[in-house]
């Protein structure tokens, strides 16, 4: 018998909650997914806009407030103990508006007292700590640049496009991947003492 | 040179290569020798850096990317790429009358989902949806078939998508070639709990999620979000604008199993179950897996989509009438982010033989599947 308890409708109007989808949609970002970013755009993007240009900002100025929005969000969702505690539309309204005060501020601009479109939580935690994550990138990527050729390429080709070192050997004519392997990490050891060189500065 | 070889030590041991024996060693020396174990904390935080900052680049890629694809949509607007100043205007202008109408539809759907469920539970039919379930037997050989692939393909390919293991099996089609959405029904999207995917006849699986779910329609809109996917020529087939006749001969295409299933019959009633009007009868016969199967007539004009069978009659199935596609289609417009949906459509299939009509259209008919 073909099964007669079936109810001929579906009964949730979503197929999941948002809740999961949310859930979802970060782990999505933490993979790197570009389907995840652009529906994180796609749904949130002229929120942001809106606060940006309604406060002083151009449309680039939103452009780079939701990119760096989008990279806490990312920050927050790799390093895995992130739970929404509120819908994703409120964190991102949240860290975009505090990253955008701080740019006001900077430029000894201000933002108007009747901003608060949205709901807002405090992020003053989550973007300071972006701050310093920063910080360690563009010391990474300052140390990366000093690095040289054909180091700079070895090295991101290796530890970036996570190419084999097979196909590596081959790309930049080594003769065997072995070879390759011991270039590479003689260019690891020249940008390590290029970092810390740096990051011990800065401490 | 040390420096390298005491480098490639901790890699290994940071990405859990090492041999036991070996990191018992590795464990030991450290423990023996505080110097080499400063050095080795020092290496492996400049390690975790290194991988902070690797992830970090490639997620600035691909927001890059994505960015591109938006500007070029309109929807994020840069001064320093081509103007659009046109386009971003009206969507300013439009954008407030667009949330509420948003909001309202949301509001509307939900109302409705509630109206319906509520009686839905009371009402239970002998009609019934036409999704295949996979059982378990079947998702394992999927999963064999995806290692095999994932070892045909080799050590070097880049990375090899990890196929769904999906929980149902079912069938929609290609409304719009441009924004690549796809048509199936509601009751097929409800199966899907965590995740989405269609695949090609190819065998070609895309990651989807759902747009629009109207229950009382059955009928979903779904849109391909994956980047991989190939852009398709524009739509070989058109709505017919108004009902399919008594006794319209029709066709359709479906994945009552793994491969497309070509199955004819002929319209055998105006209305549904219970004289529901969304509804039209017709006789032939579909299977599980024919949930969202597009019905097209001998002109190559869309008439219908499989929803249900009579589960106490012989070769009465349900389709939902065209016409609601594009009440679907219109209601989607509406949502935030998806304005530029459109059905554009030119029928070449008119005058080819059925052989030749098949041929143009199996490539727009995917199958649905989820876990």
């Amino acid at each position: 018998m073909l099964g007669l308890q079936n109810h001929y409708y579906c009964i949730n109007i979503r197929p999941v909650t948002t809740l999961e989808q949310e859930k979802l949609l970060l782990e999505g970002l933490a993979q790197e997914r570009k389907e995840s970013i652009e529906r994180i755009y796609r749904e949130h993007y002229s929120m942001v806009k809106s606060l940006v240009i309604n406060n002083n900002g151009s449309s680039d100025d939103a452009a780079d407030i939701f990119q760096e929005t989008m990279i806490v969000l990312f920050e927050k969702a790799k390093s895995g103990e992130f739970e929404l505690h509120c819908q994703l539309k409120t964190f991102i309204y949240s860290v975009s508006r505090r990253l955008w005060l701080k740019k006001l501020q900077q430029s000894n601009r201000f933002i108007s007292q009747n901003d608060m479109l949205e709901e807002s939580i405090p992020v003053d935690d989550d973007v300071e700590h972006h701050e310093k994550k920063q910080n360690d990138f563009n010391l990474m990527e300052a140390a990366m640049a000093k690095v040289g050729e054909p180091c700079k390429s070895l090295l991101e080709a290796y530890y970036i496009q996570k190419k084999p070192m097979q196909q590596i050997a081959s790309d930049f004519g080594y003769t065997n991947a072995d070879n390759a392997k011991t270039q590479k990490y003689k260019c690891l050891v020249r940008l390590k003492k290029l970092f810390f060189a740096q990051y011990k500065f800065s401490e | 040179m040390e420096d390298s070889l005491l480098m490639d030590a901790v890699e290994r041991f940071v990405k859990g290569e090492m041999s036991a024996q070996e990191k018992i060693y590795f464990e030991d020396l450290r423990k023996n020798n505080p110097e080499l174990d400063q050095t080795v904390v020092e290496q492996i935080f400049f390690y975790n850096e290194l991988e902070k900052y690797s992830d970090r680049k490639n997620f600035t890629v691909a927001l890059h990317e994505v960015e591109t694809k938006l500007s070029e949509e309109g929807i994020i607007s840069r001064n320093l790429p081509k103007g659009k100043g046109k386009l971003i205007q009206l969507w300013a202008r439009s954008k407030r009358t667009i949330a509420v109408a948003a909001s309202i539809a949301g509001v509307v759907s939900l109302f409705i989902a509630g109206l319906v469920s509520s009686v839905a539970k009371q009402n239970p039919t002998n009609i019934k949806p036409l999704v295949e379930k996979l059982n378990q037997q079947e998702s394992k050989t999927r999963q064999i078939e995806s290692k095999l692939s994932k070892l045909e393909a080799g050590v070097n390919a880049p990375v090899v998508k990890p196929r769904l293991d999906a929980k149902f099996r079912a069938t929609g089609f290609m409304i719009d070639a441009v924004n690549n959405y796809i048509v199936t029904n509601a009751h097929v999207i409800d199966q899907a709990k965590h995740k989405l995917i269609i695949e090609n006849n190819k065998g070609e699986q895309f990651s989807a999620h759902s747009v629009y779910v109207n229950p009382q329609m059955d009928l979903a809109i779904i849109k391909v979000d994956d980047y991989d996917f190939p852009k398709m020529a524009s739509l070989p087939y058109t709505i017919k604008k108004s009902n399919a006749e008594l006794g319209e001969q029709v066709f359709m295409l479906g994945f009552p199993k793994q491969e497309v299933v070509y199955g004819e019959g002929y319209i055998s009633a105006r209305n549904g179950y219970q004289m529901d009007t969304i509804f039209c009868q017709l006789s032939t016969s579909a299977n599980e897996g024919n949930s969202g199967s597009p019905v097209i007539n001998k002109n190559g004009e869309l008439v219908g989509v499989i929803n249900s069978l009579e589960t106490n009659a012989d070769g009465v199935v349900f389709a939902i009438k065209a016409v609601n596609i594009t009440r679907a289609i219109a209601e989607v417009k509406k949502i935030k982010g998806n304005e530029n949906i459109a059905f554009k459509g030119s029928n070449v299939l008119k005058g080819n033989d059925r052989v030749n009509q098949i041929k143009k259209l199996q490539d727009y008919v995917f199958m649905i599947k989820g876990n």
